[in-house]
């Protein structure tokens, strides 16, 4: 092999092996946060339960509680995470993320409408509102998709341009907040409370079949994402030099905006808002591993699923015995942390 | 000829940018389309590769329609080299590697890393391979810009104002590197340019635009005191020295 690609593959496996070492880390993390919780599980009894494939005594809380709760921190913060790099790639504007375009607006009125509307999701019991109810999912994830369709639209209309995309979300974002004010408003206390409940980016609603359907999402998208990773490289250097290199980037643009809304449509839709991870996963994946999408969009899921992980086990921990929606959490540390990185950044 | 540009017209909306513009170039040759801020320069040369879609005329490489063809095709016969690229946080092999991505679909193999190879070592910039982009200096970056249009493995080049951002030295030292590389690989370049002078020491042909229009065309001859006065509106002198034409304008 000549020297220069010699040289170069060496290059290369560095980022490899940090992305290697970061998927090792992710899987302490998941081990570890099996063992946390109001009741303590040792480190050694999590493993056994779990390669013993074991769900009686402390297995059930393993299997039935803490897993399908950390599968989900995976999905949700690797999903967000992925949605943000693209969504900042083919807006080319690093602020674009599905909570600044305004989906989490989208869905928040979606589920305030389905809570004030049809009466979904305001079931009480004596101390917890349960608000998961299909017909609130269902409406966030119908008002996400319809803001999506918007933006895209706005963008045909206006000849696709990102910066066209990025004013056209913040507007329609906008316009959902003042809507979810509006409902707030017309709603009862019961009601209120359950919309409130709903904002709250919250992990503990996680039950299997909305972990396969956002899985089922997730999956063909990221290897979609995957295979345009050249595509959006090229994106990365300028409108004309990509049509220059064969790139149709006003068909890459659309059908990348409209698989990463999808994504956060159906995660914001399950999960609710989760601020930050969107921008945040992105953020530091880019820092460490540079612009190659061929890492980035490997490296950026897995900052936001150990974000989220690390989060939500914070969450569940630092209160015990109460258990903090993590959504609040992120927005509370995900602020200061952006702003520090920003910083950081200029810094260098 | 290599390239063979057929009646090409262009219009913004309703209002024509280009008019009707017909030009060829042969093997070696560098052609530079002059003319003021607004002429179209740079939205005909954006045409040729299709980056702007014309409305009517054609574009022929060695006497096939580029137009007809792919996207991917028409970036494996015309290279881009933009006024001002976008400095990402990347190698600079990989920026060049990217002048291969009109030839692969998941990955790049042995022959797209052989010909990013080839480009660097034509160029000399073998040095600069692993550094990162946004770490390089402007007049680096543009060597690194033509590089990556080299491993596009084109017939005809096109440069939009190559030296825009470069000071005297650099301007000089790059226009060089083109001519040699023009002329030894038998490749043809189209450039915009707004140093008359500088495009008159490393040009063979010339196009004078004026509101979209071909004003005049052809060798140094058509550089003269009437042709620049008419297309900048300014009262200019044509002299010579140290063997090349100069424009000093009164």
């Amino acid at each position: 092999m000549a020297p220069l690609q010699d040289l170069y593959r060496r290059e290369r496996r560095g980022g490899t092996l940090f992305l290697a070492a970061s998927a090792l880390g992710l899987l302490f993390l998941i081990l570890l946060s099996a063992t946390a919780g109001t009741i303590a599980i040792p480190f050694g009894e999590v493993l056994g339960y779990l390669l013993r494939l074991d769900a009686s005594g402390s297995g059930r809380i393993v299997w039935n509680v803490r897993l399908p709760r950390i599968i989900a921190a995976l999905l949700v913060g690797g999903g967000l995470s992925l949605s943000g790099t693209v969504m900042q790639s083919v807006l080319r504007n690093p602020l674009a993320s599905p909570y600044t375009l305004g989906l989490s607006s989208a869905a928040a009125f979606g589920a305030s409408f389905a809570i004030v509307f049809f009466g979904a999701g305001t079931g009480t019991t004596s101390t917890i509102i349960i608000n998961d109810s299909l017909a609130v999912t269902l409406s966030a994830f119908l008002f996400c998709a319809l803001s999506t369709l918007a933006i895209l639209l706005l963008t045909v209309l206006t000849r696709i341009s990102p910066e066209t995309m990025v004013l056209a979300g913040i507007a329609i974002g906008s316009l959902f907040s003042a809507g979810l004010t509006l409902m707030q408003y017309l709603a009862d206390s019961v009601q209120l409370a359950s919309i409130v409940s709903w904002t709250f980016g919250d992990l503990g609603r996680a039950n299997w079949p909305f972990l396969g359907i956002t899985a089922l999402v997730l999956i063909p998208l990221f290897l979609l994402f995957l295979f345009f990773r050249w595509d959006f490289n090229v994106l990365d250097t300028g409108e004309e030099t990509a049509r220059g290199l064969g790139v149709r980037t006003g068909a890459l643009r659309i059908a990348g905006m409209a698989g990463a809304s999808l994504l956060s449509a159906v995660i914001v839709s399950f999960f609710g808002t989760i601020a930050f991870i969107g921008l945040l996963g992105p953020h530091i994946a880019r820092r460490i591993l540079g612009g190659d999408h061929r890492r980035l969009l490997i490296g950026s899921p897995l900052a936001g699923a150990i974000i989220l992980l690390g989060a939500d086990t914070a969450a569940r921990t630092v209160l015990t015995p109460m258990v903090l929606p993590v959504g609040i959490l992120t927005s509370l540390c995900g602020g200061p942390l952006f702003i520090y990185l920003l910083v950081a950044g200029k810094r260098k | 000829m290599i390239l063979d540009v057929r009646g090409l017209a262009f219009a913004y909306r309703s209002h024509p940018v280009i008019d009707r513009v017909s030009f060829s170039v042969a093997e070696g040759e560098i052609l530079t389309i002059l003319g003021p801020n607004g002429a179209g320069k740079t939205t005909l040369l954006k045409c040729l590769n299709r980056i702007l879609t014309p409305g009517e005329g054609a574009v022929l490489i060695d006497g096939e329609d580029a137009h007809g063809l792919g996207r991917n095709s028409i970036a494996r016969t015309i290279g881009w080299v933009p006024q001002q690229g976008e400095k990402t946080r990347m190698t600079v092999y990989d920026l060049i590697l990217m002048g291969r991505k009109p030839y692969f679909r998941w990955a790049p193999g042995r022959e797209d890393h052989r010909k990013v190879e080839e480009a660097l070592s034509l160029m000399d910039l073998e040095d600069l391979a692993l550094r990162y982009a946004d770490e390089l200096s402007g007049g680096e970056f543009q060597m690194v810009q033509i590089v990556r249009a080299l491993a596009q493995s084109p017939r005809v080049i096109l440069f939009d104002e190559p030296t825009s951002s470069l000071d005297i030295a650099h301007q000089h030292h790059l226009m060089e590197r083109i001519r040699s590389l023009i002329h030894g690989r038998s490749l043809s370049a189209v450039m915009t340019m707004h140093d008359i002078n500088l495009a008159l020491r490393y040009s063979d042909k010339f196009l004078l635009l004026k509101g979209g229009a071909i004003h005049a065309a052809g060798g140094r001859e058509v550089i003269t005191p009437e042709t620049i006065g008419s297309v900048y509106r300014m009262d200019v002198h044509v002299t010579e020295a140290c063997g090349y034409p100069l424009v000093i304008p009164r």
